[in-house]
């Protein structure tokens, strides 16, 4: 017998034994990394349409009278700005202003909303609401009833149009897949068009064979975690434990506009008015080799003339650009797109830039 | 899985190719399946001497680093520069134009401590 932890399986794990996937642990879960190759299942998100199983993210739902104004203090983006049927991007933040979680917030009705959080934040975003709950509000953890899938790529509209009429950016619809009442969202993790279906578990090998042979004339390729991890690195969404951490603001992360400071009293408000006012240290950059260079990987440091002004948080070598590529924070000086700087890799260093961000983004 | 009989194994996945006091060395197709999309190798310079199981350069994939162990003792006499520019080529054919490197044996003795094809296939069919 190992020592090692019995790992989750997502409703879908026979069929990734099926089609071969090379599997590895992600966040407490055994998931496909990839099927044949990363870099194909990459390009075929870029240029047709690929398929991820998601279903180890986490799905909370809340509900009751004081719902909105609860995740009004708990979240750092503006719930009041949804519409019913929208979502957005938000922080579930500490009260240093260290994100916890960053999270999808989808309005499903007036007073009801559902989160989807991030697979290994499960237990603690849900452990820490609890905390915070107050009067009118009731959290359910749905996350081990659904499954989920998603549909990415310029082709992924194509594949999804069978279903009725589908979701416009960020938004969410409920919508049948045969008899079946699914919510798809068109949201995704890869800088392409894309979409997110959300179903009890029971029905995953049913949908997820349907969309495949849907697909087919698409080219639609089943995906892992290798393609979701180098197709968001190129579209600079950062990944939690990695780019994101408790001691880490979306201040610092670039992403400020996920958080509204106006819309009153919410739990990391006041930390991040005080960093605000006195200006980030640091901040996560893109980073792109200006030279050939070994792939990039996280925790390689960073130097400009010689003094380390940060290290890298993700890395890797861009299918789509040919290079090395990644997120770091750099001090806030040097994080300018334009500035070069050199990246440290088995104790020779290699000439980069800091490029703005995405560093890739789709051609419309 | 491609385990070629003419050939000698280390436990840590290279392969060497023994003709006279040269060998040609490489990964194995286990090896290069395991760490899929090859996208760089840091091969060691012709005229470097190392010792049998001493690191000579490393192979990346998309999702990982991997050292390149010596198979013998011995001096690099031949690297594949056409890696440089094609190093999936080692995903492709591990045992053809995927070569790593030729190495002048330092002590032949040494190629009969490696694995032969049949205990290579019974320790990666484990």
């Amino acid at each position: 017998m190992s020592d090692e932890p019995v790992l989750k399986q997502t409703p879908l794990f026979h069929e990734h034994e099926k089609l071969g996937a090379k599997m590895t642990e992600f966040g407490g879960w055994n998931m496909p990394v990839y099927y044949s190759s990363i870099v194909d299942e990459h390009h075929a998100v870029r240029n047709q349409v690929g398929m991820f199983d998601i279903s180890h993210m986490g799905q909370i739902e809340v509900s009751g009278l004081a719902a909105k104004d609860w995740l009004n203090r708990i979240l750092s983006n503006n719930v009041d700005r949804l519409a019913i049927g929208q979502g957005q991007y938000t922080f579930l933040l500490n009260d240093r202003g260290g994100v916890i979680d960053d999270l999808i917030a989808y309005r499903r009705r007036d007073n009801q909303f559902f989160l989807v959080v991030n697979a290994a934040k499960i237990e603690e975003d849900f452990a820490w609401m609890q905390k915070s709950l107050s009067g009118g509000v009731t959290l359910l953890n749905c996350s081990s009833l659904f499954a989920a899938i998603a549909v990415q790529g310029p082709r992924s509209a194509e594949l999804m149009a069978d279903f009725g009429e589908l979701p416009t950016r960020n938004h969410i619809r409920d919508l049948k897949i045969a008899e079946y009442s699914t919510m798809i969202a068109r949201t995704g993790y890869t800088g392409e068009d894309g979409f997110e279906l959300f179903f009890p578990g029971g029905l995953a090998p049913f949908i997820w064979n349907r969309l495949l042979d849907l697909g087919k004339p698409l080219g639609v390729r089943p995906c892992g975690l290798g393609s979701r991890d180098t197709l968001r690195i190129e579209a600079c969404y950062p990944l939690n434990g990695s780019d994101l951490s408790q001691d880490r603001t979306p201040l610092e992360a670039g992403l400020a506009s996920f958080v509204d400071l106006e819309k009153g009293e919410f739990i990391g408000r006041e930390a991040l008015c005080a960093q605000k006012k006195a200006s980030v240290r640091q901040r996560l950059s893109a980073l792109k080799a200006t030279e050939k260079s070994p792939p990039f990987r996280p925790h390689y440091p960073l130097f400009v003339s010689g003094e380390r002004i940060g290290e890298l948080t993700s890395g890797t070598q861009s299918p789509t650009l040919g290079v090395g590529i990644g997120l770091g924070y750099l001090d806030a000086a040097f994080a300018q797109p334009g500035q070069k700087v050199e990246i440290e890799i088995r104790g020779r260093k290699y000439a980069a830039n800091v490029e703005k961000k995405p560093l890739y983004k789709k051609s419309i | 899985m491609q385990i070629p009989d003419d050939l000698k194994y280390t436990e840590s996945h290279e392969w060497i190719r023994p003709d006279g006091e040269i060998g040609t060395v490489g990964i194995t197709d286990f090896a290069q399946d395991s760490l899929g999309d090859i996208v760089f190798l840091e091969l060691p310079e012709a005229g470097t001497s190392f010792q049998q199981g001493e690191t000579t350069g490393v192979v990346e994939s998309v999702k990982t680093v991997s050292d390149i162990l010596a198979p013998v003792s011995g001096e690099v006499i031949e690297v594949n520069s056409g890696l440089e520019t094609s190093p999936q080529s080692v995903n492709k054919d591990p045992y053809g134009s995927g070569w790593l490197f030729r190495i002048r044996l330092a002590n032949s003795d040494e190629i009969a401590s490696l694995l032969s094809s049949s205990d290579y296939r019974a320790k990666v069919e484990k």
